[in-house]
């Protein structure tokens, strides 16, 4: 086997001290598709930054195609022929699928790009790889999956003959993962190196040829794909036998909490995001939303949570009306919210695990009076936190954009879950999360369920939307398009039929959803 | 243990950094000086020695750190609630104009007046401040351009106050009548003009600390300032903290343009700003947005400043070197990559070695 990359004892420390990587050893071969694997926080993505030039590593060596070479910049990394598909996109919505491709190395014709011969390459290159997609569509109007492509054709485009997917199937449905692969190995017969960043054990088992395993920074080996179980790869990860399928006791659903009824959304423009969604979240149960992200869930969340508007319908929080409400007034009703995107809504980077932890808490008569903080309490509470729901952390008073991406999503999770809530709102709760923190929190919702409260899941990991609902409600348009009463019987197959929009319910089960008559 | 060692390195690095910034400054200015004077030595001496010839001009770098400190919690309080509005300059003259009109105006008790006085300074300087920002809430207008327009008209119409009702007829330039005598704040040290503004300014340095860090409102304000989406989602009244912020502010600022007017001066002679508000934020920026460094900030600045004007008084070099020093300080605070390298292999150092204590 050639080596197409060689990365040796790389160590990096950021400047806040954290010592991301402490001694990393990665070696993939010419034409092998590589699974990265590790915890949030174990130092993929360092690495991976490392090898594309976007951080400089405090030491180590790197070897691409046999030669050591210093990559000081993604300019120079494109040179040498690396090609990085970011787990998000990094395309121009108004251009079309072109326009895209060519950013940066357009073919000229004197001044003026040379837009025929463009279009033409684009068209050959997509053809050839199987990643065709219409030169001249607009971004915009591209499916994620088909957004993918572009970014993958773009790498290409530059001469990538080693290409990195960060997380790749997080956001696809499990037909667009399946093509994904075929393209994938499409390109690895070509003779293309692939590393492929994935939490996802099985499919890191279907697609990839060897595995690099990081622990806490380090390497903790590679190994064929073939000669490891699931279960040897997680332990490896996490350092412990984790419990891969989610277990939890049949659901004893009772008095409806949140009733959203034909609930419409419409923004400035006209745009209508959600079209007369109605269900009903019961007392002890988790009710899961699954549908391809952009079509309505967000709105509907931020309608349901106050951090956005209603234009008709109305929401019930334990019978009280709740349409239109403030975030505040919401929240004092015991409404918790784990917010899908958590560093641009869910935590004041800069300030302590402290203080983040208190944000929505700080009008309690426990943590406040008078308008002075009570520090002893506050103290005391910020300990808990961080011991109850095993933030890993020097202290309470570090930053909490210090932390790594699961740490922080804990963080959240202890504030939201800690504020005695009767209605949780998880988006994307375990998003960016490793195996050890998922568990951690998923059992932590199962928790909160089986004490008689109501758990609403969003979520666009498949796994984790049909082992942890009970019941299920399928978005496509702005519009339910299936509600499933019993999760368990239910495949991803079948899921994913409803959607990508190809199998609709009929009304009357859809209505279901509601449960009208139990009130 | 490793927070600590990371704490230690920072401070090291900072101090260092400060005081290398302080070092580049007075070297330009040497540089400069040693150009431009046919006498550098007396000039030199006089920059930085000069301050600290006689009591007199010791209490002169105290008389003029006292406003500084004022404008420069103004401008920690907005800028930390994530706000941009320069009303701090503003603010900061209409306290000025309604010191003023207490003072001639209004007849009342000595130990009464000034306070009356510093009070209605602080109301003005408040609604002065509230105007941008209940634009920014109401339209979502900038405040940065709201603010520094609205500078220019409250300059004005200070300047039309004092030249329509409150001048000195028999002054051939422009000033106001002189104050009753019950308006004056008290010298509190013989020998000085350091009066008992300078105590007011460092009691609100503390009040501003402690309402940062000690209280509900402080932590609201920091969360907004950091992460507004966050402030929203988390049910704070997020405009609500903005609003609060600018007009507490904005009452600092008016606060200490009163405490400035009466404890230096018995008639109102500015026929311009002052352009304390502006140099406020070179000190909060030295200062590092901690309300506790603001006096020594201050004193720094004021140091440069009377420094300055001894120089300019007793050599051929212009008081404007002093603005030349802000500059590149306030350059070189802002250039993050300076001593970045000493910061990171000190801190690569630190890691590894805990690494190894684990191990």
């Amino acid at each position: 086997m050639t080596e197409a990359l060689h990365m040796k004892h790389i160590v990096k420390v950021y400047s806040n001290g954290v010592m991301a990587n402490k001694d990393v050893t990665l070696c993939v071969g010419q034409g092998e598709i590589h699974a990265l694997s590790g915890e949030n926080g174990a130092g993929k993505s360092t690495l991976m930054k490392i090898l594309f030039g976007e951080e400089q590593a405090t030491s180590g060596e790197i070897f691409v195609n046999g030669k050591q070479e210093h990559i000081t910049s993604p300019q120079m990394a494109i040179r040498l022929g690396i090609g990085m598909v970011h787990q998000h996109f990094m395309l121009v919505p108004s251009l079309s699928v072109t326009e895209n491709v060519i950013m940066g190395t357009e073919p000229r014709k004197g001044l003026f790009i040379d837009q025929k011969h463009a279009r033409q390459q684009v068209e050959e290159l997509g053809k050839k790889y199987n990643l065709y997609i219409d030169p001249d569509k607009k971004i915009r109007d591209l499916t994620v999956g088909q957004k993918q492509k572009v970014e993958i054709l773009k790498a290409l485009f530059r001469g990538a003959k080693i290409l990195i997917l960060d997380e790749p199937t997080a956001v696809l449905t499990p037909q667009e993962t399946a093509e994904l692969f075929e393209e994938l190995k499409h390109l690895r017969e070509s003779g293309y190196t692939i590393i492929f960043i994935s939490h996802k054990l099985n499919e890191i088992k279907e697609i990839c040829d060897r595995i690099t395993i990081i622990r806490r920074g380090v390497t903790m080996g590679v190994h064929n794909v073939a000669d490891v179980t699931e279960e040897d790869i997680s332990r490896l990860m996490v350092g412990r036998d984790v419990v891969l399928k989610i277990e939890k006791k049949p659901a004893k659903p009772g008095k409806p909490l949140l009733r959203v009824k034909n609930l419409k959304v419409a923004d400035e423009t006209g745009a209508i995001h959600l079209n007369g969604v109605s269900f009903t979240l019961r007392e002890g149960e988790i009710l899961g939303i699954a549908g391809v992200e952009g079509n309505g869930q967000s709105q509907m969340i931020n309608a349901i949570t106050g951090m956005g508007h209603v234009s008709s319908g109305s929401i019930e929080l334990a019978g009280n009306d709740i349409t239109g409400a403030g975030v505040r007034k919401i929240r004092s009703m015991k409404l918790a919210h784990i917010p899908e995107d958590r560093m641009t809504a869910g935590v004041a980077a800069n300030l302590s695990i402290r203080e983040n932890v208190i944000a929505d808490k700080l009008s309690w008569k426990r943590f406040s009076s008078g308008g002075l903080l009570k520090r002893k309490e506050i103290r005391t509470y910020g300990e808990e936190m961080v011991r109850e729901y095993q933030i890993l952390c020097k202290s309470q008073d570090v930053e909490i954009g210090s932390l790594s991406g699961g740490n922080i999503q804990k963080g959240v999770v202890a504030r939201e879950l800690s504020a005695e809530p009767v209605v949780v709102v998880a988006n994307q709760p375990t998003r960016g999360v490793d195996v050890g923190a998922s568990e951690f929190i998923r059992q932590r919702l199962i928790d909160i369920r089986d004490q008689g409260k109501g758990v609403l899941l969003i979520t666009s990991d498949l796994n984790e939307v049909l082992g942890l609902s009970d019941s299920l409600i399928v978005m496509y348009e702005g519009r339910i398009v299936a509600y499933i009463s019993d999760v368990s019987s239910m495949t991803e197959a079948e899921l994913g039929t409803y959607m990508l929009g190809i199998q609709t319910q009929p009304e009357e089960r859809i209505k279901e959803a509601l449960h009208e008559t139990e009130q | 243990m490793k927070l600590n060692s990371n704490k230690k390195i920072h401070l090291l690095v900072d101090s260092v950094k400060m005081a290398l910034i302080i070092a580049i400054a007075c070297g330009l200015v040497s540089l400069i000086v040693f150009a431009v004077s046919k006498e550098p030595g007396t000039a030199i001496y006089n920059f930085f020695i000069g301050p600290f010839t006689s009591l007199r001009r010791i209490g002169n770098i105290v008389e003029v750190a006292s406003p500084l400190m004022f404008t420069a919690l103004a401008v920690i309080i907005i800028f930390g609630s994530g706000q941009f509005s320069m009303i701090a300059e503003g603010s900061f003259f209409i306290g000025t104009a309604g010191a003023m009109i207490v003072a001639i105006a209004c007849p009342l008790p000595a130990g009464l007046h000034p306070a009356a006085a510093i009070l209605f300074a602080g109301v003005l300087g408040a609604l002065a401040a509230l105007i941008p920002a209940l634009l920014k809430m109401k339209w979502n207008v900038s405040e940065l351009v709201t603010s520094i327009m609205l500078n220019y008209v409250i300059q004005f119409f200070a300047i039309y106050l004092v030249t329509y009702y409150f001048r000195e007829m028999e002054s051939s330039s422009l000033c106001s009548v002189q104050f009753q005598e019950t308006a004056t704040l008290p010298v509190i040290l013989g020998g000085t003009r350091i009066h008992a503004g300078v105590i007011l300014a460092l009691a609100a340095c503390g009040a501003v600390w402690l309402c940062m860090y000690r209280t509900s409102y402080g932590t609201q304000l920091r969360i907004t300032g950091d992460n507004a989406l966050f402030a929203k989602y988390s049910g704070l009244n997020v405009t609500g903290v903005m609003v609060a912020a600018q007009v507490i502010a904005g009452a600092i600022a008016g606060i200490g343009g009163g405490a400035e007017l009466l404890g230096m001066y018995n008639r109102f002679k500015w026929t311009a700003t002052p352009g304390y508000g502006w140099t406020g934020i070179v000190v909060a920026l030295l200062a590092r947005n901690n309300p506790l460094l603001v006096p020594l900030a201050a004193a720094f600045i004021a140091y440069l400043n009377v420094g300055a004007d001894i120089m300019a008084r007793s050599s051929d070099v212009g008081r404007e070197m002093v603005d030349i020093i802000q500059g590149v300080m306030m350059f070189l605070i802002a250039a993050e990559a300076l001593l970045q390298g000493w910061r990171q292999r000190m801190i690569v150092k630190a890691a590894k070695a805990e690494e190894e204590a684990q191990a």
